[in-house]
């Protein structure tokens, strides 16, 4: 950006440099200024309000800072908030997500990783038309494939059951969520990859071929550790779509296993006892502590992510 | 399967050189299993039988041999729950539209003109968008809280007639809905339209200045026009978004005051989670599907019909 000025001040060719108070300044930067207060007031007032105590938001306004500072509400949202009868916080909400969130993130990506390595380098009959059905499904709503994933999952597990002789559940568990994540994450994802596999240099491929690498050979000796950046826009897109999920979560774990998104909802929308608004706002700061870590840390590449599934290959 | 068909002829006359092709890339084929699975059992075979069962007079067991054709469908389009979600949807679905594009273009446009900030406008504009539905659905219930929120501050710095309250408000619910819907996804939008921008070669913006047209008029005449392959994205991402609004609803309002915020999404879950009434939530989730083909058919003719012919 500095660039752009000085060198309209040194090269004479250049346009007419800038004032930098003129009028359409003023409204350019007006108008960034108070579509900035839109955009950041929520954060604020959620902060604000969860540092305040009950008597403090009884007598002010969502935007008063907090005259006494107390941590409590942040202490009291993690360990001991209600949902129904349980009253362990939202911790539990917490550890369930990450339990969902490692496998989740791991399997999807693997998989998505793989078809489109294989869609871009080892394209078969038919692959091609898989990979359309995949793009068009990402537009089909969930609530159309909900009703029979749940009874697939409860197929599967009894199925499992039935050939390995121990009590296998799916539907309701951690691991028919994160099944149900991997397949729903699964046309963005492979579409990322298979964009990325689709630029890399034919020679290199056949150089590998020729050398008598097989399919899982170039995978890991070859590509995986050449498309390492794309892995981690795969993972950003992942960590924050899953955290975020609220519809499965709701629909395939049962209370013990909800995760966080779900719990949250819970403990504030409870219509039991009074309402504790920094309680509250603290809980839904924890909640969205997470994926805003990822977007702040991650910068460029969370866009990146994004972008991805919106820029066509 | 056909492929069979053609080469068990072709491999019987050359069977000594040539394998069966159906065994060729047999790992790439193996590999690819979670995403055949996926493509025909799910997004086909899942929707298929949701479509099926539509038809079907299923209560609290999918039944799929009790067949009563359109009947689901009649009752649907004559229940008022499932005819104010329709109608909110539409308000909801053409205010978001239009606000999404006029607010990510108009950001995006003003975050290009090489001005000073520019990754801190863009970091504050996008933030929304890393939260999810139930975290922003929450935040502005609270904002929007009538006695603590932003109606008594209003009303506190002297205006004592002030009243915005649109959560318990039937008639204007759905807008406060808007306000947080807005703010969480238009960030995103800015980053496809700024995306979009950069992509205009600079020589455009030489020669407009060279003629002497306003910015203004260069970014309606030119600029706009120019960009059409990334409205129509944006289009279908935001079209795509608007049909799936469940979660921020749930968070915000959970459908009240009364029935007044309810949308499609809910309804369907609800007929099929709560209240035991599958074939009902079949035919809505049906109807979700119909009204998502209506506009991704256009656009995919458009899109891939085009590139065809070229």
């Amino acid at each position: 950006m500095t660039d752009v000025t000085t060198n309209t001040r040194t090269t004479p060719r250049g346009t007419k440099p800038r004032r930098r108070m003129s009028p359409s300044n003023i409204m350019l930067y007006g108008t960034l200024f108070v579509a900035s207060v839109y955009y950041l007031l929520p954060l604020y007032v959620m902060i604000v309000t969860s540092l305040k105590g009950m008597p403090e938001i009884r007598l002010g306004n969502v935007f008063s800072p907090p005259v006494e500072v107390t941590f409590e509400p942040w202490v009291k949202a993690w360990a001991e908030a209600c949902t129904g009868i349980n009253c362990d916080g939202l911790s539990r909400g917490f550890w369930n997500s990450v339990q969902i969130l490692v496998p989740s993130v791991a399997l999807s990506i693997a998989i998505a990783s793989v078809n489109g390595y294989a869609l871009s380098l080892w394209k078969f009959k038919g692959s091609e038309v898989f990979f359309t059905i995949l793009i068009f499904g990402a537009f089909i709503p969930y609530q159309v494939m909900i009703y029979p994933m749940v009874i697939l999952l409860r197929e599967a597990g009894e199925g499992l059951s039935f050939i390995t002789g121990t009590r296998i559940r799916l539907m309701g568990s951690v691991w028919g969520l994160v099944i149900v994540h991997t397949i729903f994450g699964m046309p963005i994802l492979t579409l990322l990859f298979r964009n990325y596999f689709a630029s890399v240099p034919e020679e290199l491929f056949k150089a590998a071929r020729v050398d008598g690498a097989g399919f899982w050979g170039i995978y890991f000796r070859i590509m995986l550790p050449m498309a390492l950046p794309i892995f981690v826009v795969a993972m950003i897109l992942q960590v924050t779509g899953i955290w975020n999920d609220f519809l499965f979560g709701v629909i395939f774990t049962k209370p013990d296993t909800y995760p966080m998104t779900v719990q949250l909802n819970n403990i504030v929308n409870s219509v039991q006892g009074v309402k504790e608004y920094n309680v509250n706002m603290a809980a839904t700061l924890l909640t969205g502590l997470v994926p805003l870590i990822i977007y702040f840390a991650s910068g460029k590449l969370f866009v990146r992510g994004i972008a991805a599934g919106a820029v066509k290959g | 399967m056909a492929v069979t068909d053609g080469t068990g002829t072709e491999s019987a006359k050359t069977s000594a050189r040539r394998p069966n092709r159906l065994f060729k890339n047999l790992t790439a084929k193996t590999a690819s299993i979670p995403m055949i699975f996926t493509a025909l059992v799910v997004f086909i075979g899942c929707t298929g039988w949701t479509i099926y069962h539509s038809f079907t007079k299923s209560r609290l067991l999918p039944a799929p041999d009790k067949w009563v054709g359109l009947d689901q469908y009649e009752r649907l389009w004559s229940t008022r729950r499932w005819l104010v979600s329709i109608e909110n949807l539409a308000i909801y679905g053409i205010c978001s539209l239009i606000l999404s594009l006029v607010i990510g273009f108009t950001l995006a446009a003003l975050l290009d003109r090489k001005i000073r900030g520019e990754g801190i406008f863009r970091t504050i504009f996008l933030y929304p968008f890393a939260l999810s539905f139930i975290v922003t659905g929450l935040v502005w219930q609270w904002v929007l809280n009538p006695q603590f929120g932003i109606q008594s501050v209003v009303q506190r710095w002297g205006w004592e007639s002030f009243t915005f309250d649109p959560l318990n408000n039937a008639d204007i619910v759905i807008y406060g809905i808007l306000i947080a819907g807005i703010w969480q996804g238009s960030g995103f939008i800015m980053v496809i339209m700024l995306a979009g921008l950069r992509g205009i070669d600079e020589d455009i913006w030489k020669a407009t200045r060279v003629e002497g047209i306003p910015t203004w008029k260069t970014y309606i005449v030119v600029i706009i026009p120019m960009m059409r392959p990334v409205f129509v994205t944006a289009l279908v991402l935001i079209a795509a978004g608007i049909i799936k609004v469940y979660d921020l609803v749930v968070a915000q309002t959970s459908g009240g005051p009364g029935i007044a915020s309810e949308v499609p999404a809910k309804y369907v879950i609800e007929k099929m989670f709560q209240s035991q009434n599958l074939g009902q939530g079949f035919a809505a989730s049906t109807m979700m599907l119909v009204s998502v083909l209506v506009v991704l058919i256009p656009w995919a003719y458009l899109e891939f019909g085009g590139k065809r012919r070229d």
